[in-house]
């Protein structure tokens, strides 16, 4: 049998492929070639074969079958063989069939190997894919070489050691001991990988925490001599000394420093001195900047460290690279709450940064600008997020929205901003507003007594230019249908009154009845809307009797009846609704309405009551503020109106 | 730490996976296709940080080929760039001037560098040099083993 084609030249055979199909009957071809030689047993060949079937695994094609082939590997003398055979078992073998167990006697033989390369490659799979049983049983031999005086196996075991307390860690405690002298190490890839252990140790056990807490000194000392010493070829990147170790202790430094005063104390100095001298032209320096900032604001650190590090974010947020402008984004949006003055003076940059092309940038900077806006700055801040909402893309603007609203509850200057505000969401990106906000809203207005004529005015100008907003429809059909009769007297006084007839309010209902734009719970709202005018308005409207939504269907109905059958009942039934309070700021409120002559009793939220009443008085109890969502259940309200009136 | 390392092309094709946490075959592959396709629709603009499920999402573009780090929350993404500059400076010294065929023709010489770099997604050594001398030194046990020896040789006679 002639001898398998090589790695490369099969590479070279499968690139010329020009179709899928092509490519596929070559790598079968190929795999049956493959197949047959594994069958043979052919010692010769096996490392070629398995290193193509990791090539044709790379391409997508199953490779199972080679599993088996790589342990033959590993178990080989010749070090090519292990080599490829070790690499085969990361790319192919997964810990959840037991075949994997059978590598666990080669890695034990080979990490007891007199080739340091063959223990390193034994020490890298297995910190790479051990899986928990393998962890335990070869833990031993990693604690062993953790206390080699071989640094090239040393570092390897030191990583190696983290991942079995990651796979299993109650193994923990056994690499205790080997810790102790491992910083005193000179060598940086010991020291490195030291570091990287002691953090995994210190993350996972409150009590190694607590051991290794007396290890800060070092850390300092370790890391002063790194910025202080001169030009080192060998760890220097861009001027600053082995950066990757710097970045590593600093971690450590974070997590013995938090929650422990004296820890902090300790590395105080260290922290405004890397944090100052630390060269910020190249992105290197910034990583290290970066993870001092988090390991400050982590800490027990005193203020004026705390300052320094809020301000090396504030620059941060000035650098053209937008990677660091992300970065600092994200820790300022960690540190407003505890720091929130601090972050404040930084206000002006983060909301430029709402200009930026970048979406993730966009998106921290509007969340961070809605935790920096307060009652000082409100109108100010709320220009900006309203021509924020106004331009950015719609996957913001629900969320821009909401908080915009949130935001005018909390610190609105006025009764008449307020007002304005919200129209200025409803008309720029009413559609992406919340359904929640429409009752929310609609409570709000009616809780602005003095702003009633001033909002029916604006909401149904609104609506003249634009009727395909759902939200701004609904909630301008709800004040229209309440206040419309303060729309037609003009009796506005914030500004210029407008002149508009009943018959063109009606008009304009009518339109958002038929429209194919409205929805059919907007269509419910126009609807009532219109019920509530023919007592507000002196002429008789007709009602939109037939629909293919059932509510509707039942609700024209109803009005209808009222209209005929109990019409001496209507103004009564259809008067204006009295403000309503919030009894709770979140979650279901009870919402008690009475005309203001009897007494508001305790509300029963599970059954509407029936009422007693002579017929010039209405009182009712509604439902818990669900009553007023958008699946049209609004309705009920009025519904136990009617429905009362209908069982006496 | 690094959950996965990801080696693609702009044409979508992978030429290198490194996976630190055991996952099936199957979600390998869907995560893959998955990350492929967000990180190619990026603009050159953007910066090189993304949110993707619950981890951070870390990549750089060299040439034809996109190198796609995943860390986890706590991990600094500043350095994880650097992480990724120093794989390719040692690829670049290895191969002399690295390109995607390099990678593609010894995939498997990528993956021993990447090993003597990083374990369990973790730095092993922070210097350049001793990291491509024990590769060196490695390649020199791999020629050793191909070079047959004479039986006078084996006896140390020749």
């Amino acid at each position: 049998m002639p001898a398998p084609i090589r790695l490369r030249e099969l590479i070279r055979t499968i690139r010329t492929a020009r179709t899928q199909a092509e490519e596929r009957e070559m790598i079968q071809k190929e795999c049956a070639a493959i197949r047959s030689s594994f069958r043979e047993e052919d010692n010769t060949y096996r490392c070629r074969n398995v290193a193509k079937l990791l090539y044709m695994h790379m391409l997508g094609y199953p490779a199972h079958f080679g599993q088996l082939e790589c342990l033959k590997l590993i178990a080989s003398q010749k070090f090519t063989d292990k080599r490829i055979g070790y690499l085969g078992a990361m790319l192919l073998l997964d810990e959840r069939q037991d075949v994997h167990l059978l590598m666990t006697n080669c890695i034990k033989n080979d990490l007891n190997h007199s080739t340091q390369y063959v223990q390193g490659l034994a020490l890298c799979t297995l910190g790479c894919m051990g899986s928990s049983e393998m962890c335990r049983d070869l833990a031993g031999e990693v604690e062993k070489l953790l206390k080699t005086s071989n640094s090239y196996l040393r570092k390897k075991a030191a990583l190696c050691a983290v991942h079995v307390i990651r796979k299993v860690p109650e193994l923990m405690e056994m690499f205790l001991p080997a810790t102790k002298n491992l910083l005193s190490e000179k060598n940086h890839g010991v020291l490195h990988t030291s570091v990287v252990l002691l953090t995994e140790m210190c993350e996972r056990s409150p009590d190694m925490l607590l051991h290794f807490r007396k290890l800060v000194p070092q850390l300092v000392r370790i890391l002063k001599n790194l910025i202080m010493s001169g030009y080192s070829p060998e760890h220097d990147v861009s001027g600053i000394s082995d950066p990757f170790l710097q970045v590593r202790i600093l971690r450590l430094l974070r997590i013995l420093g938090r929650s422990d005063d004296d820890s902090s104390e300790a590395m105080n100095d260290i922290l405004a001195q890397v944090a100052t001298n630390t060269e910020t032209s190249k992105n290197v320096g910034n990583a290290i900047l970066y993870e001092t900032v988090l390991t400050i604001m982590d800490i027990k650190s005193e203020s004026g460290l705390r300052v320094l590090a809020i301000n090396i974010l504030g620059r941060f947020l000035l650098n053209n690279d937008k990677n660091i402008r992300y970065v600092a984004l994200t820790s300022l949006l960690k540190t407003v709450q505890t720091d929130h003055n601090a972050v404040q003076r930084h206000r002006s940059t983060i909301v430029d940064c709402l200009k930026d092309l970048d979406v993730s940038i966009k998106r921290r900077a509007m969340e961070l600008s809605f935790a920096l806006v307060n009652g000082n700055n409100i109108r100010g801040m709320m220009k900006e997020l309203l021509y924020f909402l106004d331009s950015c893309d719609p996957e913001f603007k629900a969320d821009c929205a909401s908080g915009v609203f949130l935001a005018a509850e909390k610190y609105a200057p006025s009764k008449r901003w307020h007002i304005d505000t919200i129209m200025r969401v409803l008309t720029t990106a009413g559609s992406y507003v919340r359904d929640d906000s429409v009752p929310n809203l609609i409570q709000l207005i009616t809780n602005s007594v003095e702003m009633h004529a001033y909002t029916v005015q604006r909401l149904y100008k609104a609506l003249l230019d634009d009727i395909s907003q759902q939200p701004l429809v609904q909630v301008s059909s709800w004040c229209i249908g309440e206040y419309g009769d303060l729309l037609v007297s003009g009796q506005c006084e914030e500004e210029e009154p407008i002149q508009v007839t009943e018959d063109e309010v009606l008009d304009v209902l009518e339109g958002l009845l038929v429209s194919n734009l409205s929805t059919p719970v907007t269509r419910g709202y126009s609807l009532t809307a219109i019920m509530k005018l023919s007592t507000r308005f002196s002429s008789v409207v007709s009602i939109y009797g037939s629909s293919i939504d059932v509510e509707l269907q039942q609700r024209a109905v109803e009005y209808n009846a009222l209209f005929k059958k109990y019409d001496h009942m209507r103004p009564a039934l259809l008067e204006r609704m009295p403000i309503m309070e919030k009894t709770a700021s979140n979650g279901p409120t009870e919402i008690v309405q009475t005309n203001g002559e009897t007494e508001p009793s305790v509300p029963d939220t599970k059954h509407p009551p029936l009422v007693t009443q002579p017929a010039n008085q209405v009182t009712a109890r509604s439902h818990d503020i669900s009553v007023f969502t958008i699946d049209g259940s609004f309705f009920v309200t009025d519904d136990v109106l009617l429905n009362q009136w209908f069982n006496i | 730490m690094m959950r996965f390392m990801l080696l693609f092309s702009r044409q979508g094709k992978l030429r290198l996976q490194k996976w630190y946490t055991a996952t099936a075959e199957r979600d390998k592959k869907k995560m893959v296709r998955e990350l492929m396709q967000v990180v190619l629709a990026r603009k050159p603009k953007m910066s090189s940080f993304l949110e993707w499920r619950d981890l951070k999402i870390v990549y750089k573009r060299y040439a034809s080929l996109y190198f796609c780090c995943a860390v986890e929350e706590q991990d600094n993404e500043l350095i994880t760039l650097e992480v990724i500059h120093r794989f390719v400076e040692l690829l670049d010294k290895y191969f002399g001037s690295v390109c995607e065929l390099d990678i593609i023709f010894n995939f498997e010489k990528a993956y021993f560098i990447l090993d003597e770099f990083l374990i369990g997604g973790e730095i092993q050594d922070t210097s350049k040099k001793s990291v491509l001398k024990a590769i060196e030194q490695a390649d020199l046990l791999q020629e050793e083993d191909e070079s047959p020896r004479s039986v006078l040789e084996e006896m140390g006679l020749a």
